[in-house]
């Protein structure tokens, strides 16, 4: 038997597989069906900033203050008495999915502001979360704002999250950062426990039909992994943090390669949702296959062993792998000649 | 007996709390100002509080007032404890009821807050002419004073309902004491279980229909026994005057709060007795003290039991000094020698004086005051007790009003103050509805009451528009209960706060400040400049009356805080640090305590924004030092400009201006008849920000023009002449369109009338091809524009409406050319509803006559000051009136008749005198189909030639017929309302109307729920929406109007929605008019009890259509006659999910919030309802028609 088992942030989990921020956390019975599939722990839906500033907007404006100056009308709505807000509920969550699973449960907040929100971590912590993801999904297109502004925004965000929680911290990060490397050991300094590479922005389409902007979600391929899989790569051997790989994990082969490269564990999202629990048991499954065909005996064992530093030569995850592979390129018969 | 509790509430929640304890089944309707009695029994029943019982009370909304009386009389004959709440013309729908529950000797305590029932006009406002209307139903009537006694009696009655079998009215004033929030002491759960008989209880219930015991109750009895049963009840009338002062007495006990029938105070040896009902019988008692400490005597019998009168407790309650009785009534019963009070007085007195009891008859004098909320003040009672000192009393007397006309009013020093609020703080507080200037003041009170030993009270008046509505709140507190019954007066508010930089210019506030108080303005002048920016005469008033000047930029603090616009927290903490009535850090904390029950648990992070807002206050307010002369330059400008009319002149400018109350008799019309386009008169300013028209971008599509509820953009074709001499910065280009080559046209907005909700912009489908965002119409702040726009506004309405019969009528640019005769309304920003009342006056206004249910589309279209129906440049335009809310739809069938029956007799006096006419006008006359406008127009001028005609004929004919030509033009009648109308309370109407065969068109502006009395269900509520009365979402589907409507076969029924298809809705409005039988609009309406900014009142229309919400269809009789199918589906199949829709919207969103199972399911049911709504539609629209199947239509 191999030893699938891995750290991760300090906890001890029987596998590198942890569910991704999806929706499927919102439901118990999909969470349930997850850590039947061998979820080693689970990661929630994200609380964001923007839907609880919205929703404050809606409660203050239609629920909670309605008086508005018409002698008629004191308000338009009941008294939302029975109302649970986004958070409430998502503590109710947390509390929810630590009673029914077996499995350390990840809470997520999403969002770019210091305004305040970050506070919420210790209500999160406080609800029994194991640890904190912090994703700060931040598009910095501010031409005013320098890559240190930048990095400085991902970083005060954690040490205010860190001044509230004792529990791990993972901070979600973004590929576009000038020196990832640099900018995750000072992740590392202000408190973090481990970084999740990479947030997946989703990107904005034209539609043609009336000119809108129009957002979108698409799913992840395994074509997306790659660029996680080098930096887990690079990074691996060169922090204390948890290295966890997000983004375009959809088989056993895709899981491997993170491991390899040094992950400590590997997120999957977009596969569970298109295929569902069982889509986890296969990759597990496959995972255990190809150890065993292999013969290793556990993930630590493999973890990183592909990892840049492990490399005879250093430059397969650097600059001259890109000469190497525009070199080899040849077009389709016929384009060109 | 313990110390009671306080507690800060106002009258309706103080009945209501004790209601809900006392009854098993409550049955209401919304009206105001009850409405928030039945909202409260509904809210406590949503959370499952238990009643005396144990239960939770069924809380049930009915169709209409009359509906809630059924189901009261069959709960109370099924054994059940069971009340209503109502006011007004809810009250008046009860009567049948009434006499029905009295006759069969029922217990029950129905609760009124007092409102004046539409004579003349409709008001909301408090007088006793409801429940002196329901004198002879057989109910005892109860009146209470104040919120405490609202609490007491509604305590008192319900015992001795139960006790004496008759059932009781208790009534309190409408507003003044029903929406006076107060300092009370409240009952505790035990006293009121305390004060029912349990026994009485069981009795009722044996007494109720049962199979155990049948009995027959209600039967039909004939002139041998019928008069014999009436006077069979007459021992239970006897006996109930003794049996309520046994209640009162025996609450006394429980409560050390002693009530008497009659109850007297004043001097022993009193003179002069006033007697009163309601909340003036406090101002009565408070002048009367205040006139005995000054050496005078005088009393006031405080009238509590009205029915039945004890003549004997009225008489002993009386001093043996009295010399003049005044009695004051709060109704008026015209063409009588007095009103119910008086005249019950006077013959008591009589009475007594027959039977040997009294010895000589003191003098009585009646009059009336305080009609629709008129304030009644102590120097009106002082008027009256100096009037009693006369050798002859007046009698039909007013209070409060100058009757130039009549002269029956009595002159009183508005000046005169007594000495029962020497020891009282007043402040008085200027604010929008918006901006929580209400809500925080009503904390305040709360605050202020709940943290100290002080009394508290406080009073709202709010203004009359919906967009940008102005608060005013009354606010007094001190070392003793105060009952003072009127608003806080001239110079007598030691605190005058202004929380809108902009009613600097137009309400003299100032007026309020007692000397060396304080004023507090908001504003966003820097504490320098402050000073600067005032009115002249504020400075002058400031420096007169020493007062301290405080300012604070209350908007920035917030906006740092994060809490945008919200000034209310701030405010009221620079109320409390100025006003030093709890040291600051206790104020403080209370305001955070306030602000924590407010938000909760669910709002903590808000509460955290208005504890940064709360801090950073006091660094931000600052005290300006009032030099010692006056800088300003600048006065108040006038409340309307030059040129307007000299009605609107002489009469509506005072109004606008808050001076109504000075308006003579002689001024008002005598009918309740008004002018039309007085709207335009009132300048509001609301707009941050107003559109701005790029006329080279612009395709002059008209979509701006349509979707605009106020009116405010305009577009109109000129010629290239009389575009010569334009203002510099007026706007215009070459009308694209072919057939009015070498005209010119501009879109102008009128910037002083625009709400700036920037729904145009959003409807401009028209971007720069290199900048996506610049549109045909952008925002851009309104000061900058305003002078030019305006002139070029003023410009634009003196350019004459271009030839309707060259423009088409069936385009959106076409018809959006044609001018609208209903404008600039009090509708809020970004309203749903208003744009289709525009677009009917642009197609039919000159010919049009409206009939209106009361509603939201009764206070935009007819609430004074002002009228957003006008005329156009002929003088013709829409007449509009109101009836009732109930009965529109007759009351619109009543006009079709009378149109009708007027155009058949003047055809016949055309026929009688055509050969004076001369045959082809006549015939042409005769023949005028009428349906299309070009033919009504030369009916117009046909008819123009006929008077002109008729002036030489002289015979009798011609003279009847000069009286009836102008039937000859063909009338569009418009019925038009809101859903709870249509659905609810007038659908039996609307239902045998649509069964006629009369040319009436229903507009029904469909908010899917009671828009103007704040957000009721109605059946035409969503399914799984959230509304009151539907806390847990609506368990029942939409009723299907159209549906119902179609199944007659000879309705014109169509669904629209502007927002989702305007031309659509345009074709709909001119073949319903077209239609020569019954026609049913149904428009989607979104409004603000929607729980969603209208901002995107266009997006919501589009969702609903497009998540089959709200298929959009035309159902055309005509098509059936010419074999085709009439029904035609508009909007394709559904093509977003029902949640995408429902998600942005709060009355679907929040019942995810609170039941997330329920929701889903709603959303699910709702979904597959929608759906098979659009299949079934679907269906119906592609089913073949039996052959030869025309449209029978029953005249009979």
């Amino acid at each position: 038997m191999v030893d699938l088992s891995t750290d991760y942030l300090g906890l001890k989990l029987k596998n590198p597989l942890v569910p991704s921020a999806s929706p499927l956390s919102r439901s118990l019975d999909e969470a349930r069906k997850l850590e039947d599939a061998g979820a080693a722990a689970l990661v929630m839906y994200s609380l964001f900033e923007e839907a609880l500033r919205s929703e404050e907007a809606m409660l203050d404006r239609f629920l909670l203050d309605q008086t508005i100056g018409h002698a008629e009308a004191s308000g338009f709505m009941p008294a939302p008495h029975a109302y649970r807000s986004s958070l409430d509920h998502y503590l109710e969550q947390i509390h929810a999915l630590k009673s029914s699973l077996e499995i350390p449960v990840i809470a997520s907040l999403n969002g770019v502001s210091p305004s305040g929100w970050i506070e919420l971590g210790a209500e999160l912590q406080q609800a029994g979360a194991h640890a904190l993801e912090l994703n700060v999904y931040y598009v910095a297109g501010n031409i005013e704002q320098t890559g240190h502004d930048v990095e400085q925004r991902y970083l005060d965000l954690l040490r205010a999250l860190r001044a509230r929680v004792d529990i791990p911290i993972v901070m979600k990060l973004a590929p576009y950062f000038s020196s990832l490397p640099h900018f995750v050991r000072q992740v590392e300094k202000a408190g973090a426990q481990g970084v999740s590479l990479f947030n997946r922005f989703f990107q904005p389409d034209i539609y043609l039909e009336d000119l809108s902007i129009v957002d979108q979600l698409r799913l992840s391929s395994s074509e997306d992994s790659l660029l996680a899989m080098r930096w887990i790569a690079i990074l691996y051997g060169r922090t204390r943090l948890s290295l966890a790989a997000t983004g375009g994990v959809h088989t056993a082969d895709d899981a491997l390669k993170m491991l390899l490269a040094g992950a400590d564990v590997v997120h999957m999202a977009s596969a569970l949702l298109q295929h569902g629990p069982s889509r986890l048991a296969e990759v597990l499954d496959g995972i255990r296959v190809w150890m065993e065909t292999n013969e290793y005996e556990s993930v630590t064992q493999m973890k990183g062993s592909l990892s840049q530093q492990h490399q005879k030569d250093p430059s397969v995850f650097a600059r001259e792998s890109y000469i190497r592979v525009l070199d080899s390129f040849s077009p389709p018969d016929g384009v060109w000649r | 007996m313990n110390k009671p509790d306080m507690i800060t509430v106002d009258g309706n929640e103080a009945a209501a709390s004790v209601v809900y304890l006392c009854n098993e089944v409550i049955a209401i309707y919304p009206i105001t100002p009850a409405s928030s009695m039945g909202e409260l029994a509904d809210e406590w029943a949503a959370g499952g509080k238990p009643n005396l019982w144990g239960a939770v009370p069924t809380v049930i909304e009915m169709q209409s007032e009359a509906g809630a009386a059924g189901t009261v009389h069959g709960a109370l004959q099924g054994g059940a404890l069971s009340t209503t709440f109502t006011a007004s013309q809810g009250l008046l729908l009860m009567i049948p009821n009434m006499y029905k529950i009295a006759g069969e000797l029922t217990p029950t305590v129905f609760h009124i807050a007092a409102r004046a029932i539409a004579t003349h006009a409709l008001s909301i406002f408090g007088d006793h002419s409801d429940v002196m209307a329901t004198r002879s139903t057989g109910f005892a009537m109860l009146a209470s004073n104040n919120p405490q006694e609202t609490q007491d009696m509604a305590l008192i009655a319900q015992a001795a309902t139960l006790r004496g079998r008759i059932p009781v009215l208790h009534f309190f004033d409408g507003f003044r004491t029903s929406h006076e929030v107060s300092k009370i002491a409240a009952l505790d759960r035990e006293a009121v279980r305390a004060m029912l008989d349990d026994a009485l209880i069981a009795e009722h219930r044996t007494r109720s229909m049962s199979p155990e015991h049948p009995v027959l109750r209600g039967s039909s009895q004939n002139p041998d026994v019928f008069f014999q049963s009436r006077e069979r009840i007459n021992p239970f009338y006897s006996a109930f005057a003794d049996i309520v002062q046994a209640e009162m007495d025996r609450f006394a006990k429980l409560t050390a709060r002693q009530y008497r029938l009659f109850e007297y105070a004043g001097a022993v040896d009193a003179d002069r007795v006033i007697v009163i009902m309601g909340s003036g019988g406090d101002t009565v008692e408070e002048t009367v003290a205040h006139l005995n400490a000054h050496g005078e005597k005088a009393g006031v019998i405080k009238v509590r039991l009205f029915r039945p009168l004890d003549a004997q407790a009225l008489l002993v309650s009386l001093p043996k000094s009295v010399k003049s009785i005044a009695v004051l009534d709060r109704c008026k019963e015209p063409g009588a020698e007095g009103e119910p009070l008086y005249k019950d007085v006077v013959t008591a007195l009589a009475q007594a004086y027959n039977a040997g009891k009294l010895t000589t008859l003191p003098k009585v004098m009646g009059g009336r005051y305080g009609l629709a909320s008129k304030e009644f003040t102590p120097g009106m009672v002082k008027a009256v007790f100096d009037a009693m000192k006369a050798e002859t009393l007046e009698q039909q007397f007013t209070l409060g009003i100058t009757d130039d006309l009549t002269h029956l009013s009595l002159p009183w020093d508005a000046g005169f103050r007594t000495d029962a609020n020497r020891k009282n703080t007043a402040a008085v507080f200027y604010g929008l509805g918006s901006d929580g200037t209400v809500s925080a003041n009503k904390n305040s009170i709360k605050i202020i009451g709940e943290s100290t030993d002080l009394y508290a009270q406080g009073y709202f008046v709010y203004d009359s528009k919906k967009a940008g509505a102005v608060t005013v709140s009354h606010l007094r507190f001190g070392p003793d209960a105060i009952r003072s019954a009127y608003l806080v007066g001239n110079d007598e508010a030691a605190f005058v706060a202004c929380h809108q930089q902009v009613f600097l210019e137009r309400y003299d506030m100032l007026d309020h400040a007692a000397e060396g108080g304080v004023f507090l303005l908001n504003t966003q002048s820097p504490p320098e400049k402050a000073w600067e920016t005032l009115p002249r005469r504020m400075q002058q008033q400031i420096i007169d009356k020493k007062l301290s000047f405080y300012v604070i930029d209350a908007y920035k603090v917030a906006e740092q805080a994060g809490m945008g616009r919200r000034i209310n927290t701030v405010m009221q903490t620079c109320f409390f640090a100025i006003s030093g009535i709890l040291p600051r850090e206790q104020a403080i904390a209370a305001i955070k305590q306030a602000v924590e029950k407010t938000y909760g648990r669910k709002g903590r992070r808000l509460v955290e924004l208005n504890f940064k807002a709360i801090d950073a206050t006091l660094d931000n307010l600052n005290q300006v030092q009032v030099p010692a002369s006056l800088t300003s330059t600048r006065e108040k400008p006038p409340a309307v400009r030059e040129g307007a009319p000299e009605f609107v002149r002489r009469f509506t400018a005072g109004l606008i201006a808050g001076r109504g109350d000075a308006v003579p008799v002689s001024l008002m019309p005598a009918d309740g008849t008004f002018p039309l386009g007085t709207a335009a008169w009132e300048k509001r300013n609301l707009a941050l920000e107003i559109p701005v028209w790029e006329a080279d971008l612009c395709t002059q599509c008209g979509k701006c023009v349509f979707v605009c509820p106020h009116s405010a953009i305009r577009s109109r074709l000129f010629t290239a002449d009389a575009a010569a001499n334009t203002p510099a910065t007026f706007k215009h280009v070459a009308a694209r369109s072919k057939e009015f080559a070498g005209a010119r046209i501009s879109y102008q907005v009128a910037p002083e009338d625009c709400t700036g909700c920037g729904i145009c912009v959003e409807a401009c489908p028209i971007h720069d091809k290199s900048n996506v965002s610049r549109k045909a119409l952008n925002m851009a702040p309104q000061p900058p524009l305003r002078d030019a726009e305006r002139d070029n506004f003023a410009f634009f309405l003196g350019l004459p409406e271009y030839d309707r019969e060259k423009v088409k009528h069936t385009t959106i640019p076409g018809a959006m050319l044609l001018d609208p005769l209903f404008e600039f309304s009090g509708a809020c920003s970004g309203c749903g509803e208003t744009p289709y009342i525009r677009l009917a006056t642009q197609l039919f206004g000159d010919r049009m006559l409206i009939a209106n249910a009361t509603g939201c589309s009764s206070i935009y279209g007819g609430n004074l000051p002002t009228t957003p129906y006008t005329t156009n440049s002929e003088g013709r335009g829409p007449a509009w009136n109101n009836s009732l809310f109930e009965d529109n739809a007759e009351f619109g069938l009543g006009l079709r008749l009378a149109a009708d029956q007027l155009m058949r007799y003047a055809r016949d006096l055309v026929k009688t005198l055509a050969n004076e006419i001369g045959g082809e006008l006549s015939e042409q006359i005769l023949n005028a189909q009428q349906r299309e406008e070009a033919e009504i127009r030369a009916q117009q001028s046909r008819v123009a030639a006929l008077l002109d005609k008729l002036k030489s004929i002289q015979k009798p004919e011609a003279r009847s017929l000069e009286a009836v030509a102008e039937y000859l033009i063909r009338r569009s009648v418009w019925i038009i309302g809101g859903d709870g109308w249509a659905y609810d309370i007038g659908y039996g109407g609307l239902d045998h109307v649509l069964a006629q065969p009369y040319d009436v068109n229903f507009l029904v502006l469909d908010t899917e729920v009671y828009s103007n009395t704040g957000g009721q269900t109605s059946k035409a509520t969503p399914l799984g929406a959230v509304a009151k009365f539907s806390a847990g979402g609506k368990p029942a589907r939409k009723k299907d109007l159209a549906r119902i409507a179609m199944d007659y076969e000879h309705v014109y029924v169509a669904q629209v929605a502007f927002g989702a298809k305007d031309v659509h809705t345009l074709r709909v409005f001119h073949e319903a008019e077209s239609y020569p039988g019954p026609s049913l609009i149904i428009a989607y309406s979104p409004c603000i009890a929607h729980g969603v900014d209208l901002s995107n009142n266009l997006r919501q229309q589009d969702l609903a259509v497009k998540s089959g919400h709200w298929p959009l269809f035309r159902y055309d009789p005509r098509e059936r006659e010419a074999g085709k199918n009439p029904l035609r589906l508009d909007s394709p199949e559904t093509s977003i999910p029902f949640k995408e829709f429902a998600s942005t919207e709060t009355r679907f969103t929040m019942l995810a919030r609170s039941h997330p199972e329920e929701a889903a399911a709603f959303i699910q049911a709702a979904e597959a309802a929608a759906r098979l709504r659009y299949a079934e539609y679907k269906e119906l629209s592609e089913m073949p028609l039996p052959s030869a199947n025309k449209t029978e239509t029953d005249h009979g």
